[in-house]
């Protein structure tokens, strides 16, 4: 045995005069470090209660519950992740996945209990000592399990498109909406925030599969429009999306009309196996009162129960303000042929140019049919009543907008002012500057409005694109009145509005009168609002219906009236858009077969 | 082989030649002789490494046949994971190996990523091999302790188990979490280093050198160290492929086998790395061996906070997770941990669900045919020091 190898161990004796790393716990505080995924916290001003940290936990530690003041709302479903440390592995992929980064992770690590049950807890509503704490495991900016970019819609460029009426968006292509499709969450806010409820997350998955006559299938489960709604729908669904917190919605509604674009018109019947439909109809009639969304999603629901349905429509042709009212850029008349000649082909009849009040009474409709649905829609200009308004070069945009779509000709002037700062405002601010265009080869269309460019109610894209087009949009200004000199029409008088909407979010403009500017124009549109005309319903019927304050007659959550024979849905009701006309349209359509055959048996 | 007179190993081969042979794979032994008794070592026992039991025949105080029994451990991590998206396999693989689980996170990732054509980032693969890097020493420092305890040295455990925490300490930095790292993801890994963060591992390198001085005095210059290892577990050059022994076992007997530099991955490449070997492997050798690799480690640790660029993409852009689908295929991942060969063999069908992942761990082939084999004809005291000498993981071989 070698000397060496026995006296070289003793020569560490030095280690045992040195300090013990050892920490005397807890007289020594030894925090997580400032990444340390330690236990959860949420906030709840950011939570929406998607539901993706439950999705994504491989340890199905984490289920959605109702929490205690939390409501649920559009874009909020109102429940929180609850967390069983019982199951958590604190990999923090529920932090990760987090779309609006409400979930991280503090960097505490010692909790102590004698209730197994308080390891089951809600961050951020039970009270824990770490909620508040600032370190500890938060997502990384530079790593994203969710892609938060919208795929491009290729869209034709100002220079093309500003003196024609030739659609503007191109669409997806089958790899774009794919890849777009791929985005989805699958949390389904969208459905709930939907007025008809269509199932989004389930057509986006059929779409993501390639299953295109699947997906058209589920459109039509709730939806009859989904050509016009994939182009003009004023998609709540992508307000509530989870992935607009921290980056774009997914284009849900570029991706419905991807569905229906691939689907031609005449493979309609087959792929919706309603090829026969049309051969065997039941004997009640129901009558319906205007060919637009809401009617004609009525329609469509009670043709397919097998109904005998007739549409009285007013106007020489079928959509309603779909066709009279948004312009053929953003929506073509073809599309939405294509649309409304499938519910016809299934038996639905449309009487045009008959308007109900005037060439049939609405009396005779109910003694000819057993039930009557009214979509009679906002078809009235709204004035400001202000001075001069009462001039006959100013107009209200819904009539300009019906004359364009009618085919006639209108009488453009060279400076043009438009009052109103919503979608309509920017359609016909949009339609009047390519008339100008294409009458004088220039622009000069002015849009103001109350509201300011941030709380605007038009889209965001719309605003951009009406400034590509060259108009220009100059929010803002209270118009105060219409200056007329020698008959003639001169301009707009306007001072800056401060506020629109008092503490209470009523409606109750402030101006400061101190700041003034005028508005040069020789022709006015006004576009704040629409009216409905309910002159179809005689006084004799007035009677047995109730109406609420503002003048929309009441209706009970079937959309069936206090005569009972007689429902009533779309824009005069609810909205005004498309799609609360299309939900309408359904129920009604369910509630009148509920009525007319409720008590019978059904095959 | 070091030839020490006064290692009762000094001749050490296994040879059971006079005891009664097997049949069928399984040794006559008639225990009603009273000559052999049959004891457990494990699976609840200081002197094994994990929740696995050998069962030994003896004679006297000398191991006459010796089988490993598994099934404490087994957690169904593979099947597991073909019911899991691909994003939620990287919390699971981990768990195959606690003192070095990052092999199992980079070849599960790298899997992943080469069916699906991803391309991770420069930095990634940067931070992924220094946190293979640091794994390495930790896992070294975690056998230094159990080698010297399994031969009854309990204050070298002390030493290096509380050096491999303050290797704990800079992963808790790095990663969010100091056994269960969860570092690297399909597409590249979850953080940059945190600020001042390479002068804090800088530091570690220095205070854990310092230590490994007093380690080497204590442990390799020690006399009872070289009596009971010298000559313990020698393994013949012939049996290296036979039994398919990889890593530090095999490298102790001259083979040169060490996948970072015959099949170089990630930033090995750009690395000063030198194949270290030894020329007979027995416990001895092969914890001279490991010692060494240990320092390596440290160094290609000093080299790579040296090299490695500040700044730059840390995950490639996936797709979104919940969706993601790997189009149909397979593949063999492998990296070299402190045990050996350690692989991932993944087989996707293209849907969201890996159809099947195999987790290929050294110590399948090191705990079980190697250990049952050259534990033969040693004594029952030197079997945990035979085992931690074989660095054998019983959570690799129950996945």
């Amino acid at each position: 045995m070698n000397l060496k190898d026995i006296i070289t161990p003793l020569t560490v004796w030095k280690q045992a005069a040195k300090e013990p790393w050892t920490i005397k716990n807890p007289l020594t505080e030894r925090p997580g470090a400032d990444n340390y995924r330690g236990f959860h916290q949420n906030d709840f001003d950011k939570c929406i209660g998607c539901g993706s940290c439950e999705e994504i936990c491989q340890n199905a530690a984490i289920d959605l519950v109702q929490v205690e003041g939390q409501e649920s709302k559009d874009g909020n479903s109102g429940l929180r992740p609850k967390i069983d440390y019982g199951r958590c592995c604190w990999c923090a992929l529920c932090v990760d996945i987090c779309p609006t980064g409400a979930l991280t992770m503090s960097n505490e690590y010692t909790w102590i209990s004698d209730n197994p049950d308080d390891f089951r807890f809600v961050p951020g509503s039970d009270k824990t000592k770490w909620q508040n704490d600032e370190k500890g495991y938060k997502r990384d900016e530079k790593i994203a399990l969710l892609d938060f970019d919208r795929i491009d819609m290729d869209e034709l460029h100002p220079e093309n498109r500003d003196k024609s009426f030739i659609e503007i968006v191109k669409g997806y292509n089958k790899e774009q909406a794919i890849k777009e499709a791929d985005r989805c969450l699958e949390c389904g806010l969208c459905t709930a925030t939907c007025p008809a409820h269509m199932d989004i997350p389930a057509y986006i998955a059929a779409i993501r599969e390639d299953d295109i006559d699947n997906a058209f299938r589920i459109l039509y489960e709730t939806n009859p429009l989904p050509e016009i709604c994939g182009r003009i729908c004023t998609h709540r669904c992508e307000d509530a999306c989870a992935l607009h917190h921290n980056g774009e919605a997914l284009a849900i509604r570029w991706l419905k009309r991807y569905i229906a674009d691939q689907i031609p018109a005449e493979k309609y019947a087959e792929v919706l196996g309603t090829k026969h439909l049309a051969d065997d109809k039941l004997d009640q009639k129901v009558a319906i009162i205007g060919a637009g969304p809401s009617g004609l999603s009525a329609a469509y629901y009670l043709a397919i129960m097998g109904y005998q349905v007739k549409i009285f429509e007013a106007l020489p042709h079928s959509g309603g303000m779909m066709r009279y009212g948004i312009p053929e850029y953003r929506l073509p008349y073809d599309q939405i042929d294509k649309d409304i000649d499938y519910i016809m082909s299934l038996g639905v009849e449309i009487q045009f140019n008959t308007r109900i009040g005037k060439d049939i009474t609405i009396d005779q409709l109910h003694a000819d049919f057993d039930s009557v649905y009214a979509g009679t829609g906002l078809h009235l200009g709204r004035s400001t009543r202000i001075q001069g308004s009462d001039h006959d070069k100013v107009y209200f945009a819904t009539d300009l907008l019906r004359e364009v779509a009618l085919g006639h000709e209108i009488d453009v002037a060279k400076k043009i002012v438009v009052i109103g700062g919503g979608n309509v405002a920017m359609d016909i601010t949009r339609t009047l500057a390519r008339l100008q265009n294409q009458a004088y080869g220039k622009v000069d269309v002015v849009a103001t409005s109350l509201e300011t460019e941030d709380i605007m109610p038009a889209d965001r894209e719309e605003i951009v694109e009406a400034r590509e087009e060259k108009a220009i949009i100059d929010p803002g200004w209270g118009p105060k009145e219409i200056e007329i000199k020698n008959e003639q029409l001169k301009g707009l008088h306007a001072v800056r509005c401060l506020s629109v909407f008092d503490e209470t979010g009523s409606f109750s403009p402030k101006f400061d009168e101190n700041q003034k500017k005028f508005f040069e124009a020789d022709m006015i549109v006004e576009s704040i609002g629409q009216g409905m005309d309910l002159s179809y319903i005689s006084e004799e019927l007035k009677v047995g219906l109730k109406f609420d304050p503002r003048g929309r007659i009441k209706v009970n959550e079937d959309f069936q009236s206090d005569l009972k024979w007689l429902f009533i849905g779309g824009d005069i009701i609810q909205g005004p858009d498309v799609i609360h006309g299309i939900a309408n349209g359904h129920i009604a359509a369910k509630a009148i077969d509920k009525y007319l055959n409720g008590n019978k048996e059904k095959s | 082989m070091i030839k020490n007179s006064e290692s009762k190993y000094k001749d050490y081969v296994a040879d059971r030649s006079k005891y009664p042979q097997e049949e069928d794979g399984k040794a006559i032994i008639d225990l009603d002789s009273h000559k052999f008794t049959k004891i457990w070592q494990g699976p609840q026992h200081p002197g094994v490494t994990g929740n696995m039991s050998v069962e030994l025949i003896v004679n006297g105080d000398e191991i006459v046949d010796a089988k490993t029994r598994v099934g404490y451990l087994h957690r169904g991590f593979e099947k597991l994971m073909e019911r899991r998206r691909y994003i939620q396999c990287f919390p699971i693989v981990c768990r195959i190996c606690v003192p070095e689980p990052d092999t199992n996170e980079y070849c599960v990732s790298a899997a992943m990523e080469e069916l699906a054509g991803i391309e991770i980032p420069e930095k990634a693969k940067w931070l992924r091999t220094l946190n293979l890097e640091m794994s390495r020493v930790t896992s070294f420092l975690m056998w230094a302790g159990g080698q010297a305890g399994s031969l009854g040295m309990n204050t070298i455990p002390q030493w290096t188990v509380g050096m491999r925490d303050f290797w704990l300490d800079l992963f808790e930095e790095m990663t969010g979490g100091r056994v269960y790292h969860m570092y690297m993801i399909p597409g590249g890994v979850r953080k940059d280093l945190p600020e001042g963060f390479r002068d804090r591992v800088r530091a570690q390198i220095i205070q854990t050198k310092e230590l490994l001085v007093d380690v080497e005095r204590s442990f390799f210059n020690n006399a009872i160290v070289k009596s009971r290892l010298i000559g313990l577990g020698h393994i013949p050059k012939e049996m290296i492929s036979e039994y398919g022994i990889t890593g530090p076992n095999a490298r102790a007997c001259g083979v040169e086998n060490d996948i970072r530099i015959t099949n170089p991955y990630l930033k090995y490449p750009e690395l000063e790395l030198e194949m270290i070997t030894g020329t007979e492997s027995d416990a001895y050798e092969r914890a001279k061996l490991r010692y060494r690799e240990l320092h390596q480690s440290l160094n290609l640790i000093s080299q790579i906070l040296d090299k490695m660029p500040e700044g730059g993409e840390i995950q490639a852009k996936l797709p979104n997770v919940l969706h993601w689908k790997i189009p149909a295929g397979q593949t063999y991942k492998r990296a070299e941990s402190t045990r050996g060969e350690h692989g991932f063999y993944m087989v996707s069908d293209g849907t969201k669900y890996p159809r099947r992942i195999y987790a290929r761990g050294a110590s399948y082939t090191h705990a079980i045919s190697v250990l049952e084999k050259l534990a033969c004809n040693i004594t029952i005291s030197d079997l945990a020091a035979l085992m931690v000498s074989l660095h054998t993981c019983p959570p690799e071989i129950e996945r």
